[in-house]
């Protein structure tokens, strides 16, 4: 096996000719306050291949991104191109050496038009009032080379997101960009989009353009990459090439120990129903429309039953309507035959309801608290914790101590610890230890993996399962197909706020779930599914 | 007074006071579009005022060259806005302070200092900057005027002054600096998502201080304008209009024909209770003391009405009023 699983530093130093590097990130260290983020990474990139950068949220990918496109200052290591020391001091450097990003959260002005979206920072001007008839023209001439299709007046706000990722692309074109980094690219896209992305980035490839392709996603690697980098904490633990590797292995240099991709689960033996929705509606939060239109369905005792969709189609709108942190406009909502359509939260969570919001931050932690008072926070008013309005801190302790065990809650300072200082995964461990000891006969889970590392997202999964096992009904929202094959027993569809499909995991596969997700597919007509 | 008087009478004081206004709102837009809250706009008026005011009142140009000494003030106004106005961006941009609390302390300090400066400079307890007045009349343009003013001569030169002709250049010169330019591409984009702004190259405090000196530049010279429409010398305050002026721009959706048409609206109904007693259907509340104060309040009445009804429907720039941390991820 010819891997280059070699000492990076020994690495740098080594001169090997006949190698055609057209950037060099050699031994770079970039520390944070109380954190390393790169430590001694070295990355090569080759001319004309596609580079996969691999590594857990946290293990420094983007800060490594960062310091290529001049967004941070590496203090240790130096940067080359075509062999020679650049330095890169801002995006204007970037640009002039040709290297350009598609960042993660793409840097679009909502309220402007594509074509301003793409030469914002580039404009052609004369006298400098902008010349936008020249600057069409060169972007409809590079949408039309690379199939790219866009409308250069359309307005990012009223573009999917596919299309918006288009733009960022065209604005590296438009600038002429050699090295192309494309930061997280597949996070927001279909299936087919994904299918797409892969097939634009083989272009680019065949152009002789270089790409730099940051991911956690092995899937993607496997498909489309000619070598990967591996990061683990900050440090680089080797470069392979793609042919000579397997996932497992990839896996395993990104976490450090071996990791199981599949999920135990015994066979579903759906039991009651919990939750019963009939022909719901919910108002959209920026338009008049309804975003949720006419959904029925129900979750049994026993069984995951997943909403899967891409991101916007109304799901945020469903959850806020079931959990009654948003208005219902029609319909009624259900919990264990007990009508809850226009009951309060605290109603709601009595009647034996736990959910785990999309967003930890805004619906799911008071980050200024602790992370004992956030543990208690839907049980704080309950007689076990209060006497007279007054808290029993004690008990609160006691409670808190015993789910940080439980759930192995990792903080600074244990029960003390403000939540803002925590990880993203053990703030959502301690969200998943509050609901799941809340012992509901319902959890709602939305996306209860987002943004974590595979060892955490492996830990959250067992939980979930383990719910549905102890005979709880588990409603699962996610975005991620993986999650949503594996986990659930039962998968509803939801496009443009409409349930379009109801299927099996076992009876539907990945590329036709992607069409019911992107709308080319419906199976019956009506709400009912 | 007959009808073609009053209606052109009105028209013609309408926009004698709206100058002031759009000027001072189309500073605020440029402010806010940049990414900045200026709700010091009352002080920057106040400085602009000031310091034109004492230009004129000390130098007394405009009795030999009205229309160089008008311009000389002007600019002088311009200028001391501008200045002013660095303090807020200094605050806002370079310190990150909160910047409603930053306009605040500005709109304190302004009428502070300028009845500091006026009674230092005409004596204790004088608070009155006169002006000689400082209208453009036809005779000044080589025109002859009528015996009897028709409509449109009275529109024009009833109280035509240089700020107005000066107000229309800008507001052209806005629209085109806005959506035509570089600069306002560059300027919006740094209002509605710095990071992306920053991430393509431009430098977005350079950007933000181009906004807020902009709007002390306008802002300033609102507040010449407003003395001028006012008639009454300066008198360290410019009666809210600064205020007045965020409530025409957020009316005016951030955009400039709009708030053109704004102050227009608002001026329209501050100029009203002055012709109330020629107007027969107007109500004249003749058995309440006092009562020509109600229609002075009306257009800060209706400040608030409108912006009970409009503000739900305003688009505000996206990124207005947060600090931009170039190292925040």
């Amino acid at each position: 096996m010819a891997k280059e699983n070699i000492d990076p530093a020994r690495e740098a130093v080594e001169n090997r000719p006949g190698e055609d590097y057209v950037i060099e990130m050699l031994n770079i260290t970039k520390e944070f306050p109380g954190i390393r983020a790169n430590d001694n990474v070295t990355l090569r990139l080759r001319r004309g291949e596609i580079h996969a950068l691999l590594g857990e949220n946290g293990a420094g990918k983007s800060t490594l991104m960062s310091v290529l496109f001049g967004l941070y200052q590496p203090d240790g290591g130096v940067i080359k191109k075509n062999g020679e020391v650049v330095k890169i001091n801002n995006p204007n450097d970037a640009n002039d050496l040709h290297i350009g990003m598609v960042h993660q959260h793409f840097k679009l002005v909502e309220v402007f038009t594509v074509l301003e979206n793409i030469i914002l920072g580039v404009e052609p001007t004369s006298a400098s009032f902008l010349k936008k008839k020249e600057a069409r023209s060169k972007v409809v001439a590079l949408s039309e080379k690379y199939g790219l299709k866009v409308d250069p007046d359309a307005y990012i706000s009223d573009i999917t997101v596919g299309m918006q990722q288009r733009v960022e692309i065209l604005k590296m074109l438009y600038r002429d960009n050699e090295i192309l980094i494309f930061d997280e690219p597949t996070a927001v896209l279909t299936p087919q989009e994904i299918d797409e992305l892969m097939e634009i980035m083989r272009g680019f490839k065949a152009e002789g353009k270089s790409i730099l392709f940051i991911t956690h996603k092995l899937n993607e690697i496997m498909a489309v990459a000619d070598r990967c980098t591996v990061l683990r904490k900050g440090r680089c633990t080797g470069t392979v090439d793609i042919a000579d590797t397997s996932r497992e292995e990839l896996s395993r240099m990104m976490v450090g120990r071996e990791v199981s991709f599949s999920v135990d689960k015994a066979p579903v033996e759906p039991g009651d129903t919990v939750l019963e929705v009939c022909g719901l509606c919910a108002p959209s939060r920026r338009s008049k429309k309804n975003a949720v239109t006419n959904a029925s369905f129900n979750v049994r005792r026993g069984e995951i039953v997943c909403i899967a969709g891409i991101e916007g189609n109304g799901q945020s709108e469903l959850v806020y309507a079931l959990t009654g942190l948003g208005p219902v406009s029609a319909g009624s909502i259900r919990l264990n035959g007990e009508d809850i359509t226009r009951k309060s939260i605290r109603r709601r969570n009595n009647a034996g309801m736990a959910h785990i919001p999309e967003d930890r931050h805004k619906d799911g932690l008071i980050l200024d608290y602790t992370l004992e008072q956030n543990l208690v926070l839907k049980k704080y008013f309950m007689p076990r914790f209060q006497k007279g309005g007054f808290i029993k801190f004690e008990e609160v302790r006691r409670f808190a101590d015993g789910l940080i065990d439980r759930f192995d809650i990792r903080s600074g300072q244990g029960a003390v610890t403000r939540a803002r200082s925590m990880s993203g995964g053990n703030q959502q461990k301690a969200i998943v230890a509050r609901e799941i000891d809340y012992n509901a006969d319902i959890l709602i889970a939305v996306q209860p993996t987002r943004g974590l590392d595979i060892g955490a997202i492996e830990y959250i999964h067992k939980q979930i399962v383990a719910e549905r096992d102890s005979g709880k009904a588990v409603l699962l929202v996610s975005l991620e197909l993986d999650e949503v094959m594996n986990l659930s027993d039962r998968i509803i569809v939801i496009y443009e706020g409409e349930l379009v499909g109801e299927f099996r995991p076992d009876e539907i596969t990945v590329q036709e779930l992607g069409l019911y997700m992107a709308g080319a597919k419906k199976q019956k007509s009506g709400g009912e599914v | 007074m007959t009808v073609s008087q009053l209606v052109s009478g009105i028209l013609a004081s309408t926009v004698i006071f709206s100058v002031p206004l759009m000027l001072v709102a189309l500073g605020g837009m440029f402010s806010e579009r940049s990414g900045t809250i200026n709700i010091a706009l009352e002080g920057i008026m106040i400085i602009g005022a000031l310091s034109s005011c004492l230009f004129l009142n000390k130098t007394n140009i405009t009795a030999s060259h009205p229309l160089l000494g008008m311009s000389a003030a002007i600019l002088i106004a311009a200028v001391a806005g501008g200045l002013f106005s660095l303090l807020l961006g200094f605050a806002a941009i370079n310190l990150r302070a909160d910047q409603t609390i930053g306009g605040t302390a500005l709109n304190i300090l302004a009428p502070a200092l300028a009845i500091q400066l006026t009674w230092l400079i005409q004596g204790q307890g004088q608070t009155v900057i006169n002006i000689k007045n400082v209208r453009i009349t036809q005779a000044m343009l080589g025109l002859t005027a009528s015996e009897n003013p028709g409509f449109f001569e009275n529109l024009i030169f009833k109280y035509l002054y240089l700020t107005t002709p000066v107000a229309i250049v800008l507001l052209i010169v806005s629209i085109i600096v806005l959506y035509k330019t570089r600069f306002g591409l560059r300027l919006r984009a740094c209002g509605e998502h710095p990071q992306a702004a920053d991430s393509v190259g431009i430098n977005v405090y350079k950007m933000r201080y181009a906004g807020v000196v902009i709007s002390g530049v306008l802002g300033g010279i609102g507040g010449l304008a407003f003395t001028v429409a006012a008639g009454s010398g300066f008198q360290s305050s410019v009666a809210g209009y600064g205020f007045l002026a965020l409530s025409v721009m957020i009316f005016g959706n951030w955009k400039p024909v709009n708030i053109m048409l704004a102050s227009l609206f608002f001026a329209l109904f501050k100029v009203i209770g002055g012709y109330k007693d020629y107007i027969p259907f107007l109500p004249k509340f003749s058995n309440i003391t006092a009562s020509e104060n109600i229609y002075s309040m009306l257009p800060y009445i209706l400040t608030m009405v409108v912006l009970i009804f409009t503000s739900r429907r305003s688009r505000a720039p996206k990124a207005e009023g947060i600090p931009y941390d170039k190292g925040a991820r």
